[in-house]
């Protein structure tokens, strides 16, 4: 599925990045520590996390993850908005915390145990 | 002569442009065609060199030569240089700020990121001139 319809059926609001929208999901990672993310997320991976500046754009469109979930409302300051409208990377926001998220995630893959 | 010579300046204390010169020899390796895992190495690498550079050195310079076989990053700094170097090579091990550890950096992943992502690593440094890095990212290796 594409980033757009996961964000869709989760009810995640777009905050910036809306030409990249049409990338394909298969996977999830989940994390806030940049060089951790940076070794480990996948491409086509949605990451869920609170960090919201421009390293952590920088950071996703380096792993071409497909997009980028702010759990908790957590903000997008205005230069990482910025960087992500002229990357397309998707960054959405959601209220629910991580796990919460991650839940939604993976019932859309039907990677959960329902 | 390499294929395609590339350099850029990294600028000191600035984390909106960290980033700026290993996107932008990503999209170059993407448009020759190289494979994504070479791609990413690359990436991974030269942007922690990059926001290392940021925070400890006040900037710095990147040379980058891409061949068809390999791909070789330079990393030059002015700044404090690294009293210890295989004390900064342990993961885990950071002096950096934390304001810095605020944006998500400062974990001590940025030097053993560097290494576990290139073929060839080596680091010159010298206290009050400065930091040498030289990494080689083989396509097809790893």
């Amino acid at each position: 599925m594409t980033i757009k319809e996961m964000a869709d059926a989760c009810g995640w609001k777009l905050l910036a990045g809306e030409e990249g929208t049409d990338a394909k999901v298969d996977g999830c990672y989940i994390g806030d520590l940049l060089s951790w993310v940076m070794a480990r997320a996948l491409s086509g991976n949605v990451w869920l996390t609170v960090m919201g500046n421009i390293n952590a754009v920088a950071v996703a469109a380096l792993t071409d993850v497909a997009g980028v979930v702010l759990a908790e409302d957590a903000a997008l300051d205005e230069a990482a908005k910025t960087r992500a409208e002229m990357q397309g990377m998707p960054i959405y926001s959601c209220p629910e915390n991580l796990y919460e998220t991650a839940l939604k995630v993976a019932e859309q893959l039907g990677q959960g145990h329902g | 002569m390499s294929m395609l010579h590339l350099h850029y300046v990294v600028p000191g204390d600035d984390f909106t442009r960290a980033g700026e010169a290993s996107g932008d020899v990503k999209h170059k390796l993407k448009r020759l065609g190289y494979e994504p895992d070479a791609i990413r190495r690359v990436a991974i690498a030269m942007y922690e060199g990059e926001i290392n550079m940021v925070i400890h050195a006040g900037g710095g310079e990147a040379t980058v030569d891409i061949d068809p076989d390999k791909v070789d990053i330079l990393l030059q700094d002015h700044g404090p240089g690294i009293a210890d170097v295989s004390k900064a090579m342990q993961a885990g091990w950071s002096t950096a700020p934390d304001n810095v550890r605020s944006l998500g950096f400062g974990a001590g992943m940025g030097l053993p990121n560097m290494k576990k992502y290139t073929d060839v690593m080596e680091i010159e440094s010298e206290v009050g001139v400065g930091t040498t890095v030289h990494m080689v990212v083989n396509p097809g290796q790893k």
